[in-house]
């Protein structure tokens, strides 16, 4: 298996998209001649041309619009938000349009758009640039979202974010797109993951870690913690998709550890973790030996601070610390 | 005085005095052409838009047909506000009464490469582009026979069939999406257009400029057609919008064709919206027009306050002298393809396929509580191997 970065990845995915499919067109901020903010279009439009990797002007709710009328003719939209911070400025077209014309025409229109883009804290860029909206798009029925934390997860799960026919919004991380990981050789095969499929990043019988995104990889710091100084045997539950969303893998998981620590990136107060707590509580309440324990991002705005911002957010020492309260 | 101005396609179309003229006291000629103060200049005289090749082209049957359009709308408008009334419909109605000749001109030209979206007061163009009564009646009563089960309501009509992309709920909300419509057909190589018709008070919408910008930047075939009837809901145009001489001037700062529409002759809107739409078609650029219109009814049913506004006279005034089905009426009446019988017997129909939509609706089921799980995703609707993977819905 061969390593690459996890920016890469999603470069891999867009390009064997383009190639697979003449209606899928990239568009976006700086995504074409400059090659994207982050450099995860890099090359593209050189290969492609301006027909399918295209530049906009800075106007979210003008091109995301766009893309889903552009959608329903049959055009595959994928829209790189700079920063799904940005969304708020779109929202009408986020969550009226992409997510509820397909009821309001009593299922006569699909959106097939894919709207991407990096979605998290820990940069020093201030609360405007720092949101983690995948919770609150995921409240939305109509829109699905998922939340790659690996090179590999985000690739294939980005090829299926295009080829799926209901809008996929992709949350990805500044913070993960300069990091390598195994990722399968296209000679190998068309490599696709499901949504809706949780991984089990790591086995363990104590206690389950309910995550997603960056934050799993602070599970695993935390677990490897847990394990050398606690001898306390955490496994590490990846959601990679919220909506849908695999329940049964965190059912399974918490029927198999009866703990739970919720990891979460998102804002305490209805975040992802609020859901997946009533689910827990719905289905497997008998086997849970201990409350449901959260880790999320500190109630607060996000803070600018180099020196601080780091303890706002889910981390190894802040999950070990509230496990310890349970196991 | 007589403008003419070169349409892109070679015709010489004729631009004259509009309604614009009659209530605001000014006006101005399309781009590239003039700028002049008002309608009490001796030297202007209403021009033939009849003669306009896209109109002499009409048979007596298609102008006829037209006609037969704005009175089946009206009639099922008026039949839609009794039944409003009379508490069958829920939610709002926003009704399109004395506005019909934009709709149906417009509708009137499109091929089959050319869409139409709109914003929420949409029965006629969906009635426009060939969606029957019984439909939209049954959604008005949120009926499983409804366009859209029952689902949408008044403001979200849709029929993709008939190139007809909704009834949208969000003031401006549409705009976008029009300029979508036409990048597909420009991605797709078709020579079509989109039409993206908008309200008066949706242009001060950011939506809407961003929707410019793009569309003259990147070239669409996008034709975007404000409605204009002087109100904001319930403020008036000078009470919410700041312009020059009119609002779809504000198209010169994006770089882009304009113009404005009487919207009270049949003939003009035609005639002005097929430049438009060709431009679209032949050049793939956007045009912002502005048809100016009256309502006679409130912003919506609801809206209690709508001849506090503006005088009852104003309302009068507009339904005795602009009211567009009268004039087009009169103007088959004097080309001798219609008489006052053939009139009358054109609305006696209507108002009984009217009586006979209202008799479907209250006759069909309502949707059943199941039902308000399905059509929300493609995918678990088509029970695709994807939708079997993960839950998608969360009710517990």
């Amino acid at each position: 298996m061969r390593e690459i970065e996890y920016r890469d990845a999603l470069n891999e995915a867009f390009d064997e998209e383009l190639a697979r499919d003449e209606n899928v067109v990239l568009m976006g901020e700086e995504v074409a001649q400059y090659n994207g903010a982050y450099k995860v279009t890099k090359g593209l439009w050189d290969k492609w041309g301006d027909k399918r990797v295209v530049d906009t002007p800075i106007s979210e709710a003008g091109f995301i619009g766009m893309g889903i009328g552009a959608s329903m003719l049959g055009v595959r939209p994928v829209m790189e938000l700079m920063f799904w911070s940005f969304h708020s400025v779109a929202f009408d077209q986020l969550v009226n349009n992409a997510a509820c014309c397909r009821y309001m025409s009593g299922g006569l229109i699909n959106v097939p758009i894919v709207i991407r883009g990096p979605a998290n804290g820990g940069t020093n860029v201030g609360a405007t640039h720092s949101h983690t909206p995948e919770g609150l798009f995921a409240a939305f029925p109509g829109l699905k979202v998922c939340s790659p934390a690996t090179p590999a997860d985000a690739k294939g799960l980005m090829k299926t974010a295009i080829r799926d026919n209901d809008p996929v919004y992709v949350m990805e991380n500044t913070t993960l797109y300069g990091i390598k990981g195994d990722v399968p050789d296209p000679a190998d095969g068309d490599f696709t993951i499901p949504l809706g499929k949780a991984d089990i990043k790591r086995e363990g019988t104590d206690i389950s870690l309910i995550t997603h995104g960056a934050s799993v990889l602070r599970c695993l710091e935390a677990a490897e913690i847990l394990q050398n100084e606690h001898g306390i045997s955490a496994e590490v539950v990846d959601l990679r998709s919220i909506r849908p969303l695999d329940q049964d893998a965190i059912i399974e998981s918490v029927k198999k550890t009866n703990k739970a620590c919720l990891v979460d990136e998102s804002k305490p107060f209805c975040g992802v973790s609020a859901q997946i707590t009533t689910l827990i509580q719905e289905y497997a309440f008998d086997y849970l030996d201990a409350p449901i324990k959260r880790v999320c991002t500190i109630d607060a705005p996000a803070i600018y601070s180099p020196h601080v911002e780091a303890e706002q957010l889910p981390n190894a020492g802040r999950i070990v610390k509230q496990v310890l309260t349970i196991a | 005085m007589e403008v003419r101005v070169l349409s892109p396609f070679g015709e010489v179309e004729p631009n004259c005095i509009s309604l614009a003229a009659f209530h605001r006291g000014r006006y101005v000629a399309s781009r590239n052409t003039f700028a002049m103060e008002t309608a009490s200049s001796p030297n202007i005289s209403p021009l033939d838009f009849a003669s306009s090749p896209i109109n002499k082209a009409l048979s007596s049957e298609q102008k006829l047909g037209y006609y037969r359009q704005m009175v089946r709308i009206r009639r099922f408008e008026t039949a839609a506000a009794k039944n409003y009334s009379q508490g069958n419909i829920g939610g709002f109605l926003h009704l399109y009464i004395g506005q019909e000749s934009l709709a149906v001109g417009a509708a009137s030209l499109m091929g089959d490469h050319d869409h139409m979206i709109t914003a929420y007061r949409c029965h006629a163009h969906a009635l426009a582009v060939g969606m029957g009564m019984d439909e939209c009646m049954a959604e008005l009563y949120g009926k499983a026979t409804g366009c859209s089960k029952g689902k949408g309501g008044s403001m979200h009509f849709f029929a993709p069939d008939k190139n007809f992309w909704g009834g949208h709920g969000i003031v401006a909300g549409q705009t976008p999406l029009g300029l979508g419509l036409g990048y597909g057909l420009k991605y797709q190589g078709l020579a079509g257009s989109a039409l993206c018709f908008l309200g008066d008070g949706a242009i001060n919408q950011g939506a809407f400029h961003e929707s410019l910008n793009i569309a003259a930047l990147f070239g669409i075939p996008v034709v975007y057609v404000i409605e204009n009837n002087g109100y904001s809901m319930g403020t008036s145009q000078k009470r919410s919008s700041a312009y020059k001489d009119c609002l779809a001037q504000r198209a010169d700062s994006y770089d882009m064709d304009w113009d404005i529409v009487n919207g009270e002759d049949f003939y003009e809107v035609r005639a002005k919206t097929h430049i438009a739409m060709e431009r679209a078609r032949k050049e793939s650029k956007p045009t912002v027009l502005e048809i100016n219109t009256y309502r006679y009814y409130g912003h919506s049913v609801a809206d209690a306050n709508h001849k506090k506004y503006r005088s009852p006279e104003e309302i009068e005034k507009y339904k005795k002298n602009h009211d567009p089905i009268n004039l087009w009426k009169q103007l088959l009446l004097d080309e001798g393809i219609l008489t006052e019988e053939s009139a009358k017997a054109i609305d006696t129909e209507a108002k009984q396929e009217a009586a006979s939509a209202t008799k479907f609706a209250e006759d069909s089921p309502a949707p059943t509580i199941e039902s308000i799980t399905e059509d929300v995703y493609w995918e678990t609707d088509n029970n695709t191997e994807a939708s079997k993977i993960g839950r998608h819905f969360f009710n517990d």
